[in-house]
């Protein structure tokens, strides 16, 4: 079986003045379809860079990245949105919601940019809102919606155009510790439902609760193994 | 993403930010107005002259004879025969006697009337009609009738409408009114082309001090053949009199034509001046658009990270930059509308005369389209540079 996310000797370098910061430095993973995997990482370990890179946010200075058997890290800008588009659903920190569309709108958006049909759109995204429990708030603003009700927005939104990974990046790192909670089951649920999810997190708790833990420090990675193995 | 989805959103876009959005197109509405006014107001001073050239004749050539001193000069008959012999060219000739003598009503003398003397074709060719009675004749003109064919201003104000019968003294000599030509001027005003009296050019050429026929008119089958009559005539008195400065051959539609391209080259550097504040309000859309840019980082961002292509973002704000000039256009054409009938009451007021602003549609259209044209052309960098953002980096903008 291929693997869905497959980094092979990848490293991305920055240049900040006359130094050369290696941000990822040769790193090799694997992560299986139907997996829930988190990268944790304290800042300045790669996790972002990472993220970045799964996400297809960014491309890598050297290695590859092959993303559901295809090497996607020579591909130019708007390849790489079609492929964002198609395959990786976003959860942010700051949900970055537009703050002028209301729940559907947002939800609907990257489906918009697939080219869906207007009510193909409308039925998929009240579905994914309906899948977080939002059915109720579709037509409110994110400023009518608390934070946890906002995140979830994220995650219908992430959800909504079926994608191949959730790529959550601190996705409870905004939210009180109790709606974090509720965040972090909701992913659990996706992911018993079949979907692949990638967490990136600075907080041990919070990737404990991931099966598979991917720790980075300095742009290696220092343990890949089973959450519930690591010794810290 | 289709067109009308991102010309929705610019709407939306435009209306969340209606002052800003209002100031953004003042550039552009004051350009549009402008145009439109000024073209306007082209469009009237031009059909203002063509109405009263037309009013002159512009099938019409009128020959002028100013060398005096030549030993030969040439007569009437050979005038009429210069038109009899060309009846592809010319369809009637009249001589015109333009007489400096003054016309006494009973016994009131009057100072503005004019004194024509014309041949049996004058009035056809002027396309004058007849109010009443008949005109000069040719029997009127071989025998030196002392008759008048009168305008209906002296009718009305002398005659009260029933001069036929009655008579008026020129130069204290009897002429018995027989004709009335029905009103030519838009009013009722002394001086003007119905303050006239037209008797029979023998009689009036006694009446001038070289007792010669200076004038002559051309009645001329078609307008299009201006050039080729012109020909005929010079040929004829260049013949006679072998100096081209001898005479003038004046054409209306010539005249017409030379005062109309004028106006247009004066209109067209107008309306380039007024153009120029286009380009000022494009480059004002261009401003807020590269600050609207900016405020919209991270919602650029977002939109990239969810998928959109830099076809889409950049669609987008050309759209957006399209749509606001736009809107200014169809504002501006509202205004400039509004503004030429304001302009030509003005003008009726303040100069008394009928040049009504006409704000031609095709004006209002180019206006429009140079104004879209404009917002896209000006929106385009801004836009770019929304494209080319990196989504990471617009994702992290606070």
């Amino acid at each position: 079986m291929t693997p869905l996310i497959e980094f092979r000797e990848l490293s991305k370098i920055y240049i900040m003045g006359d130094n050369e910061v290696r941000a990822v430095d040769g790193i090799s993973l694997t992560i299986m379809r139907g997996e829930f995997v988190a990268i944790v990482g304290q800042s300045g370990s790669g996790k972002s860079t990472c993220m970045n890179i799964i996400g297809c946010l960014d491309i890598p200075t050297s290695g590859s990245y092959i993303l559901d058997g295809h090497d996607v890290s020579k591909l130019d800008d708007d390849e790489l949105a079609e492929i964002r588009n198609r395959m990786i659903g976003f959860i942010f920190q700051q949900y970055n919601l537009l703050p002028k569309l209301s729940a559907l709108g947002n939800v609907e958006l990257p489906l918009v940019y697939s080219g869906l049909h207007k009510s193909e759109r409308r039925t998929r995204a009240a579905g994914a809102l309906e899948k977080v429990g939002l059915q109720d708030k579709m037509e409110n603003l994110p400023s009518q919606l608390s934070g946890g009700q906002q995140q979830r927005v994220s995650i219908a939104r992430a959800l909504a155009s079926s994608p191949s990974v959730i790529l959550a990046d601190e996705p409870t790192g905004a939210l009180d510790s109790k709606t974090g909670k509720e965040v972090i089951e909701l992913l659990k649920k996706l992911h018993a439902e079949g979907n692949t999810v990638v967490l990136i997190t600075h907080d041990n708790a919070i990737a404990s609760q991931a099966d598979r833990i991917i720790r980075l420090a300095d742009g290696q990675i220092i343990y890949n193994g089973k959450s519930d193995l690591e010794v810290l | 993403m289709t067109l009308l989805q991102s010309f929705q959103m610019a709407i939306s876009n435009i209306l969340a930010r209606k002052v800003r959005s209002l100031l953004t197109m003042l550039g552009i509405i004051i350009g549009v107005v402008a145009v439109i006014v000024i073209i306007g107001l082209g469009n009237g001073m031009e059909s203002y002259m063509v109405s009263s050239f037309q009013s002159m004749g512009t099938d019409l050539l009128t020959v002028n004879i100013i060398g005096r001193n030549s030993e030969r000069s040439i007569t009437v008959d050979e005038m009429y025969e210069l038109a009899y012999d060309n009846p592809d060219y010319f369809t009637m000739m009249s001589p015109v006697v333009n007489l400096g003598v003054s016309v006494k009503i009973h016994t009131e003398k009057m100072d503005a009337t004019s004194v024509t003397g014309v041949g049996e074709d004058y009035g056809d060719m002027k396309k004058f009609t007849l109010r009443s009675g008949r005109g000069i004749s040719y029997m009127d003109i071989k025998n030196r009738h002392h008759v008048a064919v009168i305008g209906s201003y002296i009718d009305d104000i002398y005659f009260g409408g029933y001069a036929v019968g009655e008579s008026l003294r020129i130069n204290g000599q009897l002429y018995e009114i027989v004709g009335v030509y029905e009103q030519e001027a838009d009013e009722i005003d002394e001086g003007n082309a119905d303050d006239a009296v037209y008797i029979p050019y023998s009689l009036a050429v006694k009446l001038t001090p070289s007792n010669t026929i200076n004038s002559y008119s051309f009645g001329m089958v078609s307008e299009d053949y201006v050039k080729e009559s012109k020909q005929i005539i010079d040929a004829k008195l260049y013949d006679v009199y072998e100096d081209e400065d001898a005479y003038i051959i004046i054409s209306m539609s010539e005249l017409l034509g030379i005062m109309s391209s004028m106006i247009d080259i004066m209109i067209t550097i107008l309306a380039a001046i007024a153009g120029i504040s286009l380009v000022v309000g494009g480059i004002g859309i261009m401003n807020i658009m590269l600050v609207s840019v900016s405020e919209r980082t991270r919602e650029i961002g977002i939109r990239k990270a969810l998928g959109a292509k830099r076809r889409h973002i950049m669609r987008q704000f050309v759209i957006e930059a399209a749509t606001t000039s736009a809107i200014g256009g169809i504002i501006g054409i509202i205004l400039g509308y509004a503004l030429s009938n304001v302009a030509s009451q003005i003008i009726l007021i303040a100069l008394d005369t009928e040049i009504s602003v006409n704000a031609s549609p095709s004006a209002a259209f180019g206006a429009f389209a140079i104004s879209a044209g404009i917002g896209i052309l000006f929106g385009y960098l801004p836009a770019r540079k929304a494209a080319m953002l990196n989504p990471i980096d617009a994702l992290r903008y606070e």
